[in-house]
């Protein structure tokens, strides 16, 4: 790593360790446009905003060039400005500009710095033909014709989640980014994670809306509408209401869902601790049975969907819980199920997600029941800050409500589920025989926590050690599983989560890199830590459904057999 | 063709450039050269072998020119349209060979798949403009007459060869 000083505009700014110009440039303080530019993925040098001019008149893209000690570089010059416009303008050319009914509206990168630059006009003919959208997706979108070829998708796709569904096709003037031989979305191995629509710039991948629907299911007299709430959706949606990321508005989202309609308004986390009873029930008579090990946990849809298509030869090592959001459907409409055919309201499930990748899951034939879905309709956090947002409601003046009764109560374990390690830890606080609060501070260090992309822990449970690891990032996961098969590596419990960070990095929150993601995960450990009960097993209400509606069909409940991988 | 694939042909054409994404390019020439085109299901079987995704290969795939995805006929003939050619009136043999096999800008293969007609930038024969290649054998001085008369003649050697 490289240390020195160079000049910004004749500002002299010191660098250390900064991977490229551009960091340095952001460091002193100045926002330079990009449009391919993440930190968290691969350089790709392609859109050509970040250039800035050298001492010699020459310009580079500051993206792609390592900053050397005495360089002198200016990032406003009459030359650059002509150079950003005219990009500006040539993708606008080549761009559907239909924007006041563009699914990305307000929140496009190109509408942003097309205002930021003030084209006003665009000289050149849009020469392309029309595009069929991709709509075959359960989670996504894909609009080709709003594409501006950054790739963001496409490195997203393939570094991050070891996927590579889309790649560039073609090339000149006729490249485009598609899946391989341009086939609908639904008929590839996509595991609806919907990390591409995250970082996607434009409207070309969008996350598919279900709000039309949950709007109707509100309106219909007829309709009992309850719906829950994940874990990491309550530290990311204030960021959508101007609140900084991690601050926790559970007690406000409360209250606005119900200002918005809803019936009922619940807790996820509640789902998240029938799974951490379940789970660990599971584990530790694996532990008796001797396997099969590594034991996976279950939660991530988009981590199922890729075991069942992609290396089938593992599903018996996946855990056999249902996610917590369908543990929660199933036993939710059961409760409600002696209600119905008294006041005769049909009761629809609505889950508010930090993902996309649940509206796979919850369309899943495993999660139906004589054609009706356990949970009606997922929303991303997105959708349900657009919601909140359509009635005008001011988020931050309302006043904390909490979540109602029988579904509205979790434990500590269970919030923690929406951080990478949470589900893990959630686990161990559960298998431990030990149950004092210096064991629980412990088990706070123990390895779980944080953003590295492979953590392990070890534990003891009755004389046996434990090992576990904790994995988030699918092409990590993908790794540690060559790993395993190679026999480099054991553990008998492994979490994994397809999005980096666990669910706070879900593609259905407010967009985000790594920085806001530990922000969400503090504000979940924060939660944790005010909560009175710490573990599942302790929360009332697990104990109180468990005598009561999951009293008769607990397994069939909570639990589910994989292996339709393309669950419809 | 194209009815039962041989996937041999493809395991031998891996094994020899011992099954690395690096030798990528060269494993797509040598499967074109073999089944004379890009099968679909070839592809994905070689991204599954090496180890990468099928968008990637298909990504290179559509990249190179020279690679086609689909089968292509007996007779693969290619007029040079480069500037030499094109000042020597190389579009009209083009258009000439079009009309009389019921071909377009679109659609390249004949039904029977005896004949696939494409351009090419330029074949290094500028000398002998017009030129056209049928497979690899080369013919100058090329005139929309002549390239009738060739037709004709490959269509009579495709006859005595059934």
């Amino acid at each position: 790593m490289s240390k020195g000083i160079m000049y910004i505009d004749d500002q002299r700014v010191e660098f250390d360790g900064e991977k490229n110009v551009l960091a340095v440039i952001r460091k002193a303080g100045i926002d330079m446009p990009t449009f391919c530019y993440y930190s968290e993925l691969s350089t790709y040098g392609a859109c050509r905003m970040c250039v800035v001019e050298n001492e010699w008149g020459g310009i580079d893209a500051s993206c792609s060039m390592q900053p050397k000690d005495g360089m002198r570089i200016k990032t406003n010059t009459l030359k650059l400005r002509k150079h950003r416009k005219m990009i500006l303008e040539l993708l606008l050319a080549a761009h559907c500009r239909d924007c006041t009914t563009c699914d990305k509206n307000g929140k496009c990168k190109l509408q942003e710095l097309a205002k930021q630059f003030g084209i006003t006009r665009v000289r050149f003919n849009d020469t392309r033909e029309e595009m069929e959208p991709d709509n075959s997706s359960p989670a996504i979108v894909r609009n080709p014709n709003k594409c501006i070829l950054c790739g963001d998708c496409v490195r997203v796709c393939s570094e991050i989640q070891g996927m590579g569904v889309l790649d560039f096709a073609f090339r000149g003037s006729r490249l485009q980014v598609m899946p391989a031989f341009n086939r609908k979305m639904s008929e590839t191995n996509c595991i609806s994670c919907g990390q591409c629509a995250a970082v996607c710039p434009t409207g070309a991948i969008t996350i598919k809306k279900d709000i039309d629907k949950v709007w109707e299911a509100i309106y219909d007299k007829k309709k009992r509408v309850i719906v829950q709430i994940a874990p990491a959706v309550r530290v990311a949606l204030g960021e959508e209401f101007g609140l900084p990321a991690g601050e926790n508005v559970l007690g406000k989202l409360v209250a606005a869902l119900k200002m918005v309609g809803f019936d009922h308004v619940y807790d996820t986390t509640l789902g998240a601790d029938l799974t951490v009873m379940e789970e660990s029930k599971e584990f530790l008579k694996r532990l008796e049975n001797g396997g099969p090990f590594p034991m996976f946990t279950s939660c991530c849809p988009a981590w199922v969907r890729y075991i069942e298509t992609q290396k089938p030869e593992m599903l018996e090592n996946i855990s056999s819980c249902k996610s917590p959001m369908q543990m929660f459907g199933a036993t939710a409409k059961e409760h409600y199920r002696s209600m119905e055919s008294v006041d005769e309201k049909e009761t629809i499930v609505v889950a508010i997600m930090p993902c996309t990748a649940k509206k796979y899951e919850a369309a899943r034939e495993e999660f139906q029941k004589n054609g009706i879905r356990d949970i009606d309709y997922v929303l991303t956090t997105q959708e349900a800050a657009a919601m909140i947002k359509e009635c005008g409601i001011v988020l931050d003046e309302l006043e904390n409500e909490t979540p109602g009764m029988p579904f509205g109560m979790g434990s500590g374990a269970g919030v923690i589920f929406g951080a990478t390690g949470g589900v893990a830890e959630a686990v161990i606080r559960r298998c431990v025989p030990k149950k004092d609060s210096k064991t629980l501070k412990e088990l706070e260090f123990c390895g779980v926590r944080g953003m590295d992309y492979v953590k392990e822990a070890s534990i003891d449970v009755d004389g046996r050690e434990i090992k576990i690891a904790v994995v988030h990032g699918l092409k990590n996961a993908q790794e540690l599983i060559k790993k395993i098969e190679n026999k480099e590596v054991y553990y008998d419990l492994i979490e994994v989560m397809a999005c980096k960070g666990g669910c706070v990095g879900g593609a259905g929150q407010p967009f985000g890199q790594t920085d806001k993601k530990i922000k969400r995960a503090e504000g979940l450990y924060n939660a944790d830590r005010l909560s009175q009960i710490k573990r599942s097993e302790e929360n009332p209400m697990v104990m109180s459904l468990y005598n009561g509606v999951l009293k008769k069909n607990k397994h069939e409940l909570l639990h589910v057999h994989y292996g339709n991988g393309d669950g419809k | 063709m194209g009815n039962k694939l041989d996937f041999a042909k493809a395991d031998e054409i891996l094994a020899q450039y011992g099954k690395k994404e690096s030798g990528l390019i060269a494993i797509m020439q040598d499967i074109q050269a073999e089944y004379r085109y890009l099968p679909k299901e070839i592809l994905e079987y070689v991204a599954k072998e090496l180890g990468i995704s099928i968008a990637k290969v298909y990504s290179v795939a559509t990249f190179y020119e020279n690679f086609s995805l689909e089968p292509k006929g007996k007779y693969v003939i290619r007029i040079c349209d480069g500037t030499a050619c094109h000042v020597r009136k190389s579009i009209p043999i083009l258009e000439k060979l079009r009309s009389e096999l019921g071909l377009s800008a679109k659609k390249h293969t004949t039904d029977d798949m005896l004949f696939t007609v494409e351009t090419v930038s330029c074949l290094g024969a500028c000398g002998l403009a017009p030129v056209l290649t049928v497979n690899d054998e080369v013919h100058a001085a090329m005139t929309p007459e002549k390239a009738v008369e060739l037709i004709e003649k490959l269509k009579k050697e495709a006859a005595l060869d059934e």
